[in-house]
């Protein structure tokens, strides 16, 4: 047992519910020496997550470890019984989820809830326990470790959150920590401080760790070894260098491509219009009762004015919480804006949707973030694309039949999926259905809100050239709203920076127009690129991140 | 292991070839329904002895060949009155939570949608209603407006809607917060259409589930109401009202009041049975 962890020929399955078998995992072998951090990458349903939890033994309801062996430590996870995986859980294996906020109990102080593992496993008095978690705080950064552990979940913000639980699988001092994307949900100028802070706190402490993503340049920070997966089964194994600098497989090449941006040709200057197809003038849009002043009590969007010319793209950039999402309710009409002139193809539109005419809602449409909650999962395909149809177009059973399959070509989805619902398509499918359906009304401009965060890179790459060649195609608009800047830069001929409700800058990439506003500057360095140095290297001036990050 | 195992074979088992999984607790319930549903539509033709003919010369008469279930307080056969109290019992609960159900899932559903004042009031309202115990209600009206079909099948009706208002709305609501249903909206859907295409689909699980223990509830409530005098009035009786009539008979294990309380019990709990196991669409289709 020269490795700490050994895993041999694992083959996990699940039976679906028409007693079908499906194998997930199809024998994978892995090791993993003391002190090592590996990274398991891959799309999602590449079984990643999977095979990290069979590290503790576990195989989530309805799927069961088939064959093969995990051993961990020496110990065989497949032959001990429940009580002793029990035991093993929190002292020598641990894990830190992908959402922190979901895994904190947010009636229990942070406290509590962090020297809990000791608790269970006797391991220390709890004086003891708080003095250790004190130490772990410290350790990871976080601001006021003496006190931070008396606030409840909910009084610390999500990058806190997330080294607080952290925190929590370190302190039964585990020979192996697995990170279950524990970034994804984060801005990226929170992302890395809670990078460094692993870092740090793994490297001190000699720990194995087991980093699952499926962002290979988050990866290229952290891990020293990488796993490619696809569909189960291991694509290439190499140390971090080696698969950034000479990937073999054809499937990891197409991972690093699709982090390659492809910055957008520069749209044709003759092109200029008129009079632009939307203009926004002074918008103000936010929640809560409204004031004698007649403005809401939160202001999410304050005084942001943008214009978007025909057959060109506009791009919004912001870390979550900084109003563009609101921005866009606001201009779909969906929450109405309390002051402000939208303006669109020279007519002005009503503030709230109610008041629009159909014919200006068909022209905009949204396109919202998560493709599985804006499918009905009640209806097929073939009704969600029908509505539409009918609706605004009146067509008669025949010709929404004909015009269903165009649009299912628009999106390269095979036709024969018009007749599956939504729970069984893919992400990418689903979100390609979501588009469709913005395409049946023939608009004039879509709203795009963070349309491929959900998405793998490389299904999300597949995603913006899709968009592009419709553009190409139908001589469309989009708004792209996204927290991701190589997404935006791919698609948009001119980006605003908004922070805190305000717009703060505009820049056209085209015109190589480097970012000037401090903010907008901080954001551009934050995004991670595939270089394992990158982390370390980076320099950020302390006072530009205590201004503009809330970590 | 061995479980994952023998639910795969009982599903191949029971697993009808019309994409539908239904296990075997559910077609007992089913099959059970379906018995009394018929009996309840043939009761004319299959009872052995008109229902208020003193037939038996004994009264809590034992059970015999020509009694099968032997006879009640007044040597009245109780087979024959069984039958037809299936009539009554079945009936009017099954026309009470249709109507309950209808009625509060339309209105549950319109509130979730169009939320603001229409919401509070409508609730509010039904809230005060939910307030008023449930028994006392029915004594109230029916001691009121006089005991018939119609006035029992409406206060059932009345009772209940507030629970299935609560429960459509807390359903409603949650669905009513999706992407898909503010997709529908900015389109310039109706609220018809809304509650119609988008939701009613996404609740329509839970509500049926719902549907099957309120029918339960009803009959419970009817048996109630006829063991207190005021449901269905003689010579006819329904379950409820033929274990009333015969609690006389309890200290002799008469089988007059065995039988009707038997079955009443097989139609609750076949309902539920029934509810607990719908058929399952089969969404794995790659077989």
């Amino acid at each position: 047992m020269a490795n700490l962890v050994e895993i041999r020929d694992l083959k996990v399955e699940a039976t679906t519910d028409s007693g079908r078998r499906v194998e997930i995992i199809k024998g994978v072998s892995v090791d993993i020496a003391d002190g090592e951090i590996v990274a398991l990458i891959g799309e999602s349903g590449s079984g990643k997550t999977t095979i990290a939890l069979t590290l503790m033994g576990y195989a989530r309801p309805g799927c069961r470890i088939a064959g093969g062996s995990v051993s961990v430590a020496g110990k065989d996870m497949m032959t001990l019984s429940e009580k002793q995986r029990a035991r093993v859980r929190g002292t020598e294996v641990t894990y830190v989820p992908q959402s922190a906020a979901a895994a904190f109990n947010p009636a229990a102080t942070i406290m509590d809830q962090v020297i809990e593992v000791t608790r269970i496993h006797g391991l220390m008095s709890p004086d003891e326990a708080r003095a250790r978690a004190v130490e772990l705080f410290r350790a990871l950064s976080l601001p006021e470790p003496e006190t931070i552990g008396s606030r409840y979940p909910h009084q610390v913000s999500g990058g806190q959150l997330q080294r607080l639980s952290a925190a929590m699988a370190l302190i039964g001092d585990p020979k192996l920590v697995i990170f279950d994307e524990p970034t994804t949900a984060l801005d990226v100028t929170t992302q890395i401080e809670v990078l460094r802070a692993f870092k740090s706190v793994m490297k001190k402490g000699g720990i194995a760790g087991v980093y699952v993503s499926h962002d290979l340049a988050v990866v290229a920070q952290i891990a020293d070894r990488i796993v490619v997966l696809k569909g189960g089964e291991v694509q290439e194994v190499g140390t971090t260098e080696e698969i950034l600098s000479n990937a073999k497989h054809p499937y990891t090449r197409e991972l690093l491509s699709a982090f390659e941006p492809k910055p957008r040709e520069a749209a044709d200057a003759a092109g200029t219009a008129p009079a632009p197809l939307l203009k926004i003038e002074n918008l103000v849009a936010g929640y809560g009762p409204s004031q004698t002043d007649g403005l809401p009590l939160v202001r999410a969007v304050e005084d942001v004015s943008l214009k978007v010319e025909k057959g060109r793209n506009l791009g919004i950039i912001g870390e979550s919480g900084c109003g563009k999402s609101t921005l866009a309710r606001a201009i779909a009409g969906i929450l109405p804006a309390a002051v402000g002139k939208i303006v669109f193809d020279g007519k002005e539109l009503g503030r709230s949707a109610r008041e629009r005419t159909r014919d200006q809602l068909r022209e905009m449409q949204i396109v919202f973030q998560y493709a599985d909650t804006a499918l009905n999962p009640a209806k097929s395909v073939e009704d969600i694309l029908d509505r539409p149809l009918v609706f605004y177009h009146g067509m008669n059973a025949k010709a929404r039949s004909v015009r269903i399959d165009e649009l299912l070509d628009m999106v390269r989805l095979p036709r024969n999926l018009r007749h599956r619902r939504p729970a069984e398509l893919s992400g990418g499918q689903k979100q390609r259905v979501n588009f469709a359906r913005a395409l049946a009304a023939d608009p004039k401009l879509i709203l795009c809100d963070e349309i491929t965060s959900a998405l793998d890179t490389v299904v999300a790459a597949a995603v913006i050239e899709l968009l592009k060649e419709l553009q190409r195609e139908l001589g469309l608009s989009y708004i792209f709203i996204s927290h991701d800047l190589s997404v935006v830069e791919a698609i948009c001929d001119e980006i605003v920076v908004m922070y805190g409700g305000r717009k703060v800058e505009d820049i056209t990439p085209a015109k190589v127009k480097a970012p000037h506003h401090p903010y907008s500057q901080l954001l551009f360095s934050s995004v991670p690129k595939l270089d394992p140095t990158w982390l370390d290297g980076l320099e950020q001036d302390p006072e530009l991140v205590r201004a503009y990050c809330r970590r | 292991m061995t479980m994952t195992h023998s639910e795969t074979k009982a599903a191949r088992i029971s697993g009808i070839r019309l994409g539908y999984r239904f296990n075997i607790v559910g077609m007992v319930g089913l099959s059970i329904i379906l018995c009394w549903a018929l009996v309840a539509i043939f009761a004319p033709l299959i009872i052995p002895y008109p229902v208020g003919e003193i037939a038996d010369l004994d009264y809590f008469g034992p059970m015999s060949r020509d009694f099968w279930l032997g006879s009640d307080y007044l040597g009245r056969d109780m087979l024959s009155r069984i039958l037809m109290g299936a009539r009554y019992t079945v009936g009017i609960s099954l026309a009470a939570v249709t109507i309950a159900c209808f009625s509060g899932v339309v209105l549950g559903m319109i509130a979730a949608v169009a939320g603001g004042w229409l919401d509070t009031l409508l609730s509010r309202f039904l809230d005060a209603l939910n307030s008023i115990p449930s028994k006392l209600f029915g004594l109230v009206v029916v001691a009121a407006v006089g005991s018939s079909i119609p006035v029992l099948i409406l206060t059932l009706s009345i009772i209940y809607i507030p629970g299935a208002y609560r429960f459509a709305r807390a359903l409603a609501v949650n669905i009513n917060a999706m992407d898909f249903i503010t997709v529908a909206r900015i389109r310039g859907e109706s609220t018809l259409y809304l509650i119609r295409s988008e939701i009613l689909p996404n609740i329509i699980g839970p509500v049926l589930a719902d549907l099957g223990i309120r029918f339960v509830f009803i009959v419970l409530l009817l048996s109630g109401l006829s063991f207190l005098g005021l449901g269905v009035q003689p010579p006819y009786a329904d379950w409820g009202a033929l274990v009333r009539e015969n609690i006389g008979g309890l200290p002799f294990g008469a089988p007059a009041v065995m039988f009707p309380s038997l079955a009443i019990a097989s139609l609750t709990i076949s309902v539920n049975l029934l509810i607990d196991n719908l058929p399952q669409k089969i969404r794995d289709r790659s077989e």
